[in-house]
């Protein structure tokens, strides 16, 4: 069976909408315990788009964003994707390191390893959460992180999702400390037959 | 005055002089410019993977390199280009993330740029110039005027090829 995912019903896009709340919840909590700080979440939302329109729908496809990639292995396969605006990665950072005032664009070394860090601790969450949720056994690989335009960076869920079908399938979620808004994009990319396992375990497709 | 035309993500354009071909952000995807200086009709696609033959159903022949190739070259025709006159370049096919254990996925931006050469290869059409690979992404316009294609990157600037 071939998952397509402008075809899937409302109690599945429920139940990943689900996945993505109680994954990216996950994700920001480890956040939050991570610089200290109470963080509020916003409920995900779950988007499905056409790559025609993966274009349109960045505000600025040539904008350098921050991807952190990860692979999954074990009970599924694929890989994860956490996507940032430069902007919300300088706020998180500089949280990070207790409130430093920088505004740079840039990032030296130790900012990009935090930065690293910080999508393989949110990444780790989310996937943790999606365990629990599943009883399957997920194992994460050591996270990359990629500073580029933000359609290249997605061009690698997309292509993924090109396999199944004709749009690609992604959690948007926000987050804020204090007046801090952050938006950070969760891309779960299981392989073919990994997105089948999951929905199975959770019993919305026979 | 040139019509600036934007072609998206798994999708192809041709068009008459004077206008200009764009897609933005080509990360692992490869953008396939092909110009007919003769008649300076020029063509566009941004495709996403190297074969239709892993689809079950091929519903967009845009995404494939092997059926969007043969599609643009057709419809470039059908605007009455000289197909023998056809001349391509390319650019993407990079590697965004780097992995050890590079797997299939990973490396899918160089299969995406041979599948192009072997499909320009059987149509005949030579490659005159590419920037392709690397782990950058890149915005492309294809100009009618000479076939010319610029390339944007976030950290090597601007090019022409």
């Amino acid at each position: 069976m071939t998952i397509n995912f402008s075809e899937l019903n409302n109690i599945q896009l429920d139940v990943l909408r689900e996945i993505g709340n109680i994954g990216a919840g996950n994700a920001v909590s480890a956040l939050a315990k991570m610089i200290n700080r109470k963080i509020d979440m916003a409920v995900p939302k779950v988007k499905i788009l056409e790559f025609k329109k993966i274009s349109d729908m960045l505000n600025a496809p040539e904008d350098p964003v921050i991807g952190i990639l990860l692979g999954m292995t074990g009970d599924i396969t694929g890989n994860i994707l956490f996507m940032l605006d430069k902007k919300s990665a300088r706020l998180l950072v500089n949280m990070l390191f207790g409130f430093k005032e920088s505004t740079s664009e840039d990032f030296d070394e130790i900012e990009m390893s935090a930065i690293k860090e910080l999508g393989n601790i949110m990444t780790g969450s989310y996937v943790g959460a999606l365990s629990m949720l599943t009883n399957l056994k997920i194992l994460c690989s050591v996270p990359d992180v990629a500073i580029d335009m933000a359609g290249a960076i997605l061009s690698v869920p997309a292509i993924e999702f090109g396999k199944l079908g004709e749009s690609v399938l992604y959690i948007e979620s926000e987050f804020n400390e204090g007046d801090n808004k952050v938006i950070g994009d969760f891309f779960l990319i299981p392989d073919i037959g990994s997105y089948e396992t999951l929905l199975k375990t959770l019993g919305v497709i026979i | 005055m040139h019509e600036n035309i934007k072609v998206g993500m798994a999708d192809y354009k041709a068009t008459s002089h004077p206008s200009i071909l764009i897609t933005l952000g080509l990360g692992s995807c490869v953008g396939i410019a092909l110009f007919d200086p003769s008649t300076k009709i020029i063509g566009l696609a941004h495709i996403m993977l190297p074969t239709s033959k892993i689809a079950k159903d091929v519903i967009n022949d845009a995404k494939f390199a092997d059926t969007a190739i043969i599609k643009l070259v057709e419809d470039m025709v059908r605007l009455g280009a000289n197909r023998k006159f056809i001349k391509a370049k390319l650019a993407g096919g990079a590697q965004m993330f780097n992995f050890t254990d590079s797997s299939d996925s990973i490396r899918i931006g160089l299969r995406n740029v041979e599948a192009s050469k072997e499909m320009l290869a059987k149509l005949n059409i030579p490659i005159i110039s590419e920037d392709v690979g690397g782990n950058h992404g890149r915005t492309i316009e294809l100009y009618s005027d000479d076939g010319k294609l610029m390339i944007k990157t976030v950290g090597f600037g601007v090019s022409y090829i």
